[in-house]
């Protein structure tokens, strides 16, 4: 079970406390009513759905109850860094990006347990 | 003067850390025996010449003891207290014994020394390797009737309890700056050292006693004491720390994210008469900022020809069996090694007594230190042989040894043999905890390599063997600083994994890797020459590791044969992966609490007693109990709904709408929030009206719906449908929060604030007017779509006239705590005047009779407002609401979408079923063409015929046509309609 930081609270809590909320910085159109259709699937059903470095939304569900940005690394599991709804995409820290990468070589993944099963 | 006590023959007097004086009687299948406190059922069965306890998997092979520890794969029991309380599965050598235990061997009949199931093993050439997947593939019908009663009658270990469980399980969460894995000298140190810092500590072992290793190694020096008394002293300074906790009989299961680890603690399979109120057993889920793991190393077996038989076990368990239990495994013992180690254990049993036949040693150098040791004890040692067989039936009688590379074979008898073919480090926790393993080349094993958590490995389970090693490495793990000195009398050398002389490829004899399973060498060989190359296929194809022991045994063996068919190294050959937990828990433990009344939460509305004192019949509605009707003496759940429904038309009834989801939403933008988030516009609400509102997500379709309220400017009293009160909360919150934060609203849950009593009928206003003061009822002064905050019967509330059933209705809300006095008065008075209470199923008939939606029944989805009827519902005039684009998109404009239509049945008397589906032609060749499919379907006593409501292409363009139902033995024939069926015109609710 993880520990995720709320940045609202400012206290790692664990995991059971919190509710994932899809992929972060995907804002709303202003004038949505006027956007393409093209558009419109960009917004709302296209995602990255990316290996490794994510970006994404979280909801202290059980605690303050606030929505807030995170990265993980989806690869490792882990939680490089969390920060408040409405900023701009992060960077990610240094040490936390050396961890991630370090903790990556550890996990055992689909391809190393059974790649060469194929 | 009593007689002396019989704890059995094989007791070694002087020997073992137990006291005579403190016996305990238990059984096994059926016979009597005594055991002396302290012992394992294992150590209690040897020490009275008992070794045959079970038969194995697959082939009811006579199996022994092989371990003295939780790896134990062959002495599976079934232990009980009473009827009730017993558990099939139990290792014997960890089971400690109590007065009373009723033990039971497993997998044979009908006796374990006469077994039926053994003919399996003169048939073994059927169940080679993979005989699972190749054997039993086909017929398909032969499955169900011939291999799986056979596979599942054979291959049954325990048999499962059938009573409830009456004991109880606790839960308990802790968080501890250091937790420490395993108590022999590595853990206990780190664990002084940790202390010595201040930082509070969990020291955890899964024996009743720490001292780990010492329990057998009777040699080693701590602190120029006995290692065991010095073990037990270092434990009782420990527990005298307020900020160190020691948990004995408690295995670390699982090593999880982020210093998450799960602990299994043993409360009461050890006591004779426990305290009732203790749970038997405690799962704790620890938050620990670091991780010592200390579990120290595992003795393997080796894998020669008919190496299980009762009497063969390994040497250090023997050793613990003498030197801790005070039992000798056999009166002329045997051993066979590629170890040292195992000679300490020949040493331990000839200084007690025990003739040892000889040391039969694989490798032709064995250690200095311990060879001249056994020359001294006059031990015979045989070194560069094998043993290459074994006799005797039930029991080991003799083994067969030979010179390495041919020499003729003798027989020596034995009544035991001991066995040591090295040690395996304890990896699994660090394994778990993603850490990466590295091959140890020289000593052939796998060790701690990368970390992926902040722990660190100490002692056995991290290659280190030295003594004094082990102490600074402990004392380093745990941050400290400790003076502590400590040696071991021999330094081990050897080991070796895979098959041991006489069982090499180039044989057929059944030399096993794996016990629990059945799995022998040649299985493994067999698996990759037919292709199995991966560990992992390997594993799953002779089923090697995963029995419930998980391979602690096998593994290293199972892997070394396999490489060396392969021809590949061990490294690239890989091992398989461990997983959580580390020994089985028991469903007891990981549901603790979580069961019965307490495996779900119940909701109740404060109307929950009365309803059912009136006889009420609950339906579950998510968590929510729901009074579903009221039936009266002799009626049926149709005589009675049809009751309620004529009676709510023709007079009145009340109704429990408590669970109603509500949201109050308060704020200076607070209409112009609800703008953004429902379709509709409500900045031209008026304060004291409501209306119906719909809320769609972004893609346009239909998320919930509910009647709101505007209680003032800044203040509205939002209503979701009882499924959807969170999930309507958290969209809310999500828009309110990221997309429009500038808005100042205040959103709250109010579900529980309220009890909800609707009250419905021509009657209505008759039934609660004497109860309400400061709102005028009339039709003129608070007509249809109303809402007023008054008092009924003294109490504040908030009275809303709306209807669901198309009748004059009013829902009076009261603060919960009045909900059952309000509700009382109300349907008192309503029972008076000769209205009833209804419940859920006549407020869905009703309502289907006026057509109303229930989002969820009639919509999926995939419903868009105006899919169901209700584009009127829709802004015209809003540049923006969640939804705006989403309804715009082509496929949701398009011509001949599902639409939400009334059908009628050609046969009134015909109810549909809901789910079915509907066809144009029902004499299409299949597959046919769906219209659509029916949501809601009912007997409508008000209209005197069925009614249904469907989703149907092109529904409302479709008025009057003839559709069909096909259901499996008839078709039905139904007319298209508009959804009212009752009250067209809908002047009732003006009443
Ligand atoms: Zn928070």
């Amino acid at each position: 079970m993880l520990l995720i930081h709320c940045p609202y609270c400012e206290e790692d809590r664990s995991e059971l406390e919190f509710r994932w909320a899809g992929e972060a910085h995907i804002a709303r159109p202003d004038a949505i009513s006027e956007i393409s259709d093209e558009e419109f699937a960009e917004y709302f059903f296209l995602r990255n759905n990316e290996k490794g470095l994510t970006y994404e939304r979280w909801r202290h569900m059980h605690g303050c109850g606030r929505f807030f940005n995170a990265a993980r690394d989806t690869v490792s599991d882990r939680f490089l860094m969390t920060y408040k709804a409405g900023l701009p995409k992060q960077p990610i820290p240094v040490a936390e990006e050396r961890a991630a990468a370090a903790e990556e070589k550890t996990v055992e993944t689909w391809e190393a347990t059974e790649g060469d099963a194929r | 003067m009593s007689a002396p006590v019989n704890a059995g023959a094989f007791r070694i007097k002087g020997a073992g850390r137990h006291t005579p004086a403190r016996t305990a009687r238990f059984s096994f299948d059926g016979k009597s025996y005594t055991a002396l406190e302290g012992d394992t059922v294992a150590s209690a069965l040897l020490a009275h010449g008992v070794h045959l306890v079970g038969r194995s998997f697959k082939y009811h092979r006579p199996r022994g003891i092989l371990t003295a520890g939780p790896e134990e794969p062959n002495a599976l029991l079934d232990v009980s207290r009473d009827a009730a309380r017993r558990q099939p599965n139990v290792r014997a050598t960890v089971q400690e014994v109590f007065d009373g235990a009723k033990i039971a061997s497993q997998n044979r009949w009908p006796s374990l020394s006469f077994d039926v199931g053994a003919v399996n093993d003169v048939l073994s050439p059927f169940f080679a390797a993979g005989f699972y997947y190749k054997t039993f593939m086909w017929p398909k019908e032969a499955w169900h009737k011939l291999y799986e009663p056979i596979i599942r009658r054979a291959a049954g270990l325990g048999e499962a309890p059938k009573e409830e469980d009456p004991d109880h399980y606790a839960n308990r969460f802790a968080h501890c700056d250091v937790l420490i894995a395993g108590a022999g000298v590595a853990g206990l140190t780190a664990a002084l050292s940790a202390a010595a810092t201040g930082q509070t500590v969990m020291l955890v072992d899964e024996q009743p006693e720490v001292g780990g290793a010492l329990h057998y190694d009777a040699s080693t020096v701590i602190d120029g004491q006995d290692g065991y008394d010095w073990a037990q002293g270092a434990a009782a300074r420990l527990k005298a720390m307020p900020k160190v906790t020691l948990l004995t009989r408690t295995t670390v299961f699982g090593y999880y994210n982020h210093g998450f680890v799960g602990l299994a603690e043993r409360v009461t399979d050890h006591m004779a008469r426990p305290d009732r109120d203790l749970p038997r057993e405690r799962l704790w889920q620890v938050r620990a900022k670091k991780v010592v793991i200390a579990t120290g190393a595992i003795e393997r077996h080796m894998v020669f020809a008919n190496n299980d038989r009762p009497g063969i076990m390994l040497a250090s368990a023997a050793r613990s069996f003498l030197n801790h239990h005070g039992v000798a495994v056999g009166r002329n013992v045997g051993v066979y090694t590629a170890h040292d180690s195992a000679y300490e254990a020949a040493f331990d049993l000839k200084r007690a007594g025990v003739s040892i036949a000889a040391i039969v040693d694989c490798r032709a150098d064995p250690g200095e230190a311990v060879l001249a040791e056994a020359r001294a004890l006059g031990i015979d040692v045989l070194a560069g042989h094998s043993v290459t067989d074994t006799s005797g039936r039930l029991r080991i009688a003799s083994m067969t040894v030979a010179r390495n590379g041919g020499g003729n074979a003798r027989k020596i008898k034995v009544d035991a043999l001991i066995i040591s073919a090295g040690w395996t480090p304890s990896v699994h926790l660090f394994s778990q905890s993603r850490g990466k393993l590295r091959f140890d080349q020289a000593n052939q094993r796998f060790l701690p390599d990368i970390y992926a958590q902040n722990c660190v490995s100490v002692g056995a389970c991290n290659g280190t063997d030295d003594m004094a090693d082990l102490i600074d490495e402990a004392i380093t793990a745990g941050g400290g600083t400790l003076a502590l000195s400590g040696e071991n009398r021999f330094e081990w050398t050897g080991g070796m994994i895979g098959a041991a002389e006489g069982a090499g490829p180039d044989t057929v004899v059944k030399a096993f890797v794996d016990f629990q399973h059945d799995v022998t060498a040649k299985d493994i060989r067999l698996a990759v020459r037919e292709g199995m190359h991966s560990i992992e296929h390997i594993k799953r194809f002779t089923t090697n590791g995963m029995a419930s022991d998980q391979g602690k045994l096998s593994n290293m063996h199972g892997l070394a044969i396999a490489a060396e068919v392969l021809g590949r190294p061990i490294p690239q050959v890989g091992l398989t992966t461990f997983r959580a937990p580390y020994t089985p828990v028991t469903y007891g433990t990981l549901i603790a609490h979580s069961r019965a009344d307490l495996f779900d939460p119940t909701r109740k509305t404060p109307m929950h007693a009365l309803e059912a004192a009136a006889g009420a019949e609950f339906e579950d509605v998510g968590n929510w109990k729901r009074a579903w009707y009221f039936p009266r003496r002799g009626e049926d759940m149709h005589a009675a709904v049809n009751r309620e429904c004529r009676t709510v038309r023709d007079i009145g009834g009340v109704f429990d709408a408590s669970t109603l989801g509500k949201i109050e939403v308060v704020g200076p933008d607070a209409a112009q929030f609800l703008n953004l988030l429902y379709t509709n516009a409500w900045d031209t609400l008026k304060p004291g009206k409501c209306r119906y509102g719909i809320m769609t997500r972004e893609d346009g379709f239909i998320y919930d719906d509910g009647v709101v309220g505007r209680l003032a400017e800044d203040r509205f009293h939002v209503t979701t449908t009882t499924g959807g009160a969170p999930r309507v909360l958290h969209h809310m919150e999500d828009y309110l929060q990221t997309e429009f934060p500038h808005l100042k609203v205040w959103l709250t849950s109010t579900t529980e604030q309220w009890a909800v009593i609707a009250v419905q009928g021509p009657k209505a206003r008759e039934i609660i007017a004497p109860l309400v003061e400061g709102v005028d009822l009339s039709n003129e002064a608070f007509p249809h779509m109303s809402l007023a905050e008054c008092t009924v019967l003294g109490v504040p509330a908030r009275l809303f006239r709306v209807s669901f059933t198309g009748e004059l209705g009013f829902e009076v809300n009261v603060p919960a705590d009045y909900g059952a006095d309000v509700w009382k008065a109300i349907s008192a008075r309503a029972q008076g005047l000769g209205a009833c209470l209804y419940g859920t199923e006549t407020m869905h008939v009703l309502r289907a009779e006026k057509g109303y939606l229930i989002v969820g029944q009639d919509t999926d989805g995939t419903v868009t407002p105006d899919d169901a009827g209700y584009g009127w519902a829709v802004s015209k005039k809003k540049t923006d609401f969640v939804g705006i684009r989403g309804l715009k998109r082509p496929d949701l404009i398009r011509d001949g979408r599902k639409q939400l239509v009334g059908l009628k049945p050609k046969d009134p008397k015909d109810v549909l079923e809901e789910g079915a589906q509907i066809v144009a032609d029902p004499n299409q060749p299949k597959p046919m063409t769906m219209l659509g499919h029916v949501t809601s379907s009912y007997w409508s006593e008000n209209c005197g015929r069925s009614i249904a409501m469907a989703l149907v292409a092109g529904g409302r363009a479709r008025m009057g046509e003839t559709l069909y139902v096909p259901m499996t033995d008839r078709t039905i024939a139904v007319e298209v309609t508009d959804v009212v069926f009752f009250d067209k015109e809908g002047g009732r609710i003006n009443g």
